[in-house]
């Protein structure tokens, strides 16, 4: 091994393999026993609570709290599972400081809120561990439905759906299930292939088959879908990636951060994958946060966030970019791209300073360049492969032919969020339970 | 998911959580809620007899303890029977159980010493279809002055008087409610019984003042300057009532006695560990006036979970643990048991070499850097290091196999042997 983070270029193994390991294990450890105790011990189950208002799938946080702190998180878990079947994930992945622990009047009065995440990964690693699946499937009702996308949306729309007594096939582009929660979360929030596990526990259910390699406008049309099924469920998510609209931004070491961090969760070795020295991450979300963190935790020299408008305004939370600027990333605000410099390869991005005024956000003469031998364009991702028959408006499906129902971050509504997915698919499962056993039944 | 199914003296629930007569029982529209919240039965706060209603204090009516993080731990009242009128209680208690036909729904009744007094009452509750009576002969308080509540109940003669009046002027089903302000509980169950009760429910509130206010120097809670003692409950009284629930399930005159248990049932665990020493079901106040009426999914879920794990119906637990109730004097001598700290998940913080060494018996080191261990020759397994350590399970009682040297005593453990055997003890020898 002879890199280093000062060796130029996009290159592999800039850190020894023992320390990248480190960098990726869990970011925040899982509870143990005690800890949980303790931190359940805070909860005052309160009334009509705040932290249920602020989760998106409504799960009845008090109840599972208590249910810890009398010593049966198996019943916590059923109770989270009930409202969101994929609680593992979100307990890891949901931005809890700007949902429920924001939310938690423990925060408000101390600004010390309940564990709720944590507490809830406690809850679902332990009934998950004890290899208990709560969930009994009603009698079949011989009805099909078909789910395109086998992310958190479709998950969630196909285990209700089965849980109805309905055959569900899930129509999945990529070859593993999982959708963002495979592809599109930091490593370090999902370790031990967490994600896989909980789609193949979920799936327990059964009467859920899952088809990988399909894709809905190449392989397979609604059209199709519609005469092959009772109803169809889209959780399609956004394929697409913004792109900068500056000069240059076709030069090699330009990347979407979306697919940076996908090939990061399929790669096995972590000190075979290519990163910077110089890493320009450029965008305010999660994604950015994402992208440059684990740049870093990979070895990258020199890593920096950079946003057009002010820190406040960023879409990742304030613990996320905490998160960031503790890992070593830099954060740049008020700044947007306006070149790509660089011989066929980037070697510096240029910036212009921003003003966010009344009449929207202007750039100012004033300008900046970043040395850069990689940058990821982070701005967000676009809709894509809506199917003829769909109404799109603000980058959103809008509205849908008969039959037809969709979730998750394709749909409008909601963040853009693993817990809004869930919730969306979710409750379009039971729409379309209604739909199957009141009309067409 | 268990079968948590309940049928207490003939009276069938759904679940074996009952809310006991207390303010959260006092109308129609608490009552509607607790059922639609999934409690099994409730027992409606006490009613008195016709006449002008009661009146309570306009100050206040609860004190309270509270444990760290202001955890409430005792709870103590003032408050009389309802104060509302006996007829708004009547038609209330006959339009909520007209709809509930699956929920117990029991009535506790106080009224004056005297048979027509009691007779009168029953006609008017039987007309509500509720399922059954409750006496109480339990308050401390203020009824107790005017001869009614605790002042029947410790007096079993009274007990019985008044249970047999109940019994031969109606057909419902008749739970004694006892006082715990009475040096032995087996008497006024005893007495219950005789005089034809189906079951008793205990325990009632406990006197009590909570706490004085060091300002004005006058009890809490305080009425202009004045208190009084209260009746105190909640989780802080769960130990005592216990006890007396134990004491009547295993008294021989007594034993199969269905009884109610009340002091403190707050979660599952507490509804277990009453239904393992004798209740039949329990009976929850302080929780809910706590935390309101959700609870109870917690105590569903987790003794509907505790009796899946066991392999065991509900009835299997109820009367489970009476048999190892036991006297002192058959506890097995040569039972012995050191302490042992899991260096794992001890926290170092202490507490049980302060606890061991300033007030039991030097038999834990404690190194420079801070390392906790037993010493097995001078651990004679108190357990108090274990109640005082702040991490659950992190000190356990290690129990020394039959033939194992004691390194306190010297000598190897033996089979089973009590006082009553015991060379030390002159009865024992005088038997000889």
């Amino acid at each position: 091994m002879t890199n280093s983070p000062l060796t130029p270029g996009i290159v592999p193994g800039r850190l020894p393999a023992d320390k990248i390991a480190a960098n990726f294990a869990d970011h925040e450890a899982a509870l143990d026993r005690h800890e949980a105790q303790v931190a359940a011990d805070r909860c005052y189950f309160c009334h009509d609570a705040p932290c249920i208002a602020a989760c998106p799938t409504g799960i009845d946080i008090p109840l599972f709290i208590r249910q810890i702190a009398t010593g049966t998180p198996q019943a916590a878990a059923t109770t989270i599972w009930s409202q969101n079947i994929l609680g593992g994930m979100c307990a890891r992945v949901c931005p809890t400081e700007t949902l429920c622990e924001q939310a938690c009047v423990r925060e408000v009065a101390e600004g010390k809120p309940v564990e709720i995440g944590r507490l809830q990964r406690f809850a679902t690693d332990t009934a998950m561990a004890s290899g208990q699946h709560p969930f009994v499937r009603a009698a079949s009702t011989g009805k099909s439905v078909a789910v395109v996308g086998a992310g958190p949306a479709g998950l969630a729309c196909a285990h209700r759906l089965a849980l109805h007594g309905h055959d569900v096939v899930v129509y999945e582009r990529r070859p593993k299930p999982g959708g963002l929660n495979e592809y599109g979360i930091a490593s370090y929030k999902t370790t031990g292939g967490f994600a896989q596990a909980e789609v193949e526990w979920l799936l327990r259910i059964g009467g859920i088959s899952i088809k990988t390699g399909v894709e809905l406008g190449r392989d397979v049309t609604l059209d199709g879908l519609l005469a092959a099924h009772d109803a169809v469920f889209l959780g399609i998510g956004l394929g697409g990636v913004n792109a900068l609209r500056a000069s240059g931004e076709d030069k090699g070491g330009v990347a979407n951060a979306v697919d940076f961090i996908a090939e990061l969760r399929q790669t096995g070795d972590l000190t075979t994958l290519p990163v910077g020295r110089d890493v320009v991450v450029i965008g305010g979300g999660m994604t950015a946060v994402d992208a440059a963190v684990q740049s870093k935790l990979l070895g990258a020299e020199n890593v920096t966030i950079v946003y057009r408008r002010g820190q406040e305004k960023m879409s990742a939370s304030g613990y996320e970019q905490e998160h960031a600027t503790s890992a070593g990333v830099r954060i740049i605000c008020n700044a947007a791209p306006v070149a790509v410099h660089g011989n066929g390869t980037v070697r510096e991005v240029e910036f212009a300073y921003t003003v966010d005024g009344p009449d929207g956000l202007t750039l100012t003469e004033e300008t900046f360049r970043l040395k850069a031998d990689q940058v990821f364009k982070a701005i967000g991702q676009t809709l894509t492969g809506a199917p003829d028959g769909a109404a799109v408006a603000g980058g959103k499906i809008t509205g849908l032919p008969p039959r037809v129902w969709a979730g998750g971050d394709c749909a409008a509504g909601g963040e853009d969020l693993t817990v809004t997915a869930v919730a969306q698919g979710r409750d379009a499962a039971e729409a379309i339970n209604q739909f199957l056993m009141g009309v067409a039944g | 998911m268990a079968d948590l199914t309940s049928d207490f003296i003939g009276i069938k629930s759904p679940n074996p959580f009952w809310l006991a007569s207390a303010p959260p029982t006092d109308k129609e529209y608490n009552v509607r809620r607790a059922f639609a919240a999934g409690w099994g039965g409730v027992v409606w706060k006490t009613l008195g007899s016709e006449g002008p209603p009661i009146v309570n204090v306009n100050g206040p009516r609860y004190g309270a303890i509270w444990g760290a993080d202001r955890r409430l731990l005792g709870l103590n009242n003032i408050e009389l029977i309802t104060d509302r009128p006996l007829e708004v209680n009547l038609r209330e208690i006959k339009s909520v159980k007209r709809d509930y036909k699956d929920r117990a729904l029991v009535v506790s009744l106080m009224v004056p010493c005297d048979e027509e007094s009691w007779k009168a009452i029953l006609r008017h509750v039987e007309d509500t279809e509720a399922d059954g009576v409750e006496l109480n002969f339990g308050c401390p308080h203020g009824m107790a002055e005017r001869g009614m509540g605790s002042a029947v109940g410790q007096v079993p003669e009274y007990i019985e008087m008044v249970t047999r009046w109940v019994k031969q002027n109606s057909r419902m089903p008749c739970i004694v409610k006892l006082t715990p302000n009475i040096s032995d509980i087996r008497r006024p169950a005893e007495a219950a019984k005789r005089g034809g009760a189906d079951a008793v429910s205990l325990i009632n509130t406990i006197n009590s003042i909570t706490g004085v206010n060091l300002d004005d120097f006058s009890p809490e809670p305080m009425i202009d300057g004045k208190g009084t003692h209260g009746g105190y409950c909640g989780p802080a009284v769960k130990p005592i009532a216990l006890n007396m629930v134990a004491e009547i399930a295993r008294n021989p005159a007594t034993h199969g006695l269905p009884i109610s248990g009340i002091g403190g049932v707050t979660t599952w665990r507490d509804a277990a560990e009453f239904m393992a020493l004798g209740a039949g079901n329990v009976q929850v106040c302080t929780a809910v006036m706590t935390y309101g009426f959700k609870i109870v999914q917690e105590m569903i879920s987790g003794l509907s979970q505790y009796l899946d794990d066991k392999e065991i119906g509900l009835n299997d637990l109820i009367g489970r643990a009476v048999p190892n109730v036991t006297d002192w004097q058959y506890l097995n001598l040569n039972y012995v048991t050191k302490a042992q700290i899991d260096q794992d998940s001890c926290i170092k913080c202490g507490r049980c070499y302060a606890a061991c060494e300033d007030t039991s018996h030097q038999a834990i080191a404690m190194s420079p850097d801070r390392v906790f261990s037993v010493k097995d020759e001078d651990c004679v397994a108190c357990n108090l290091c274990v109640n005082v350590c702040p991490v659950d399970n992190c000190i356990t009682m290690v129990k020394l196999p039959k033939g194992k040297v004691d390194p306190r005593t010297g000598t190897p453990v033996g089979d089973y042997a009590n006082w009553t055997t015991h060379p030390n003890n002159p009865s024992a020898q005088a038997a000889e």
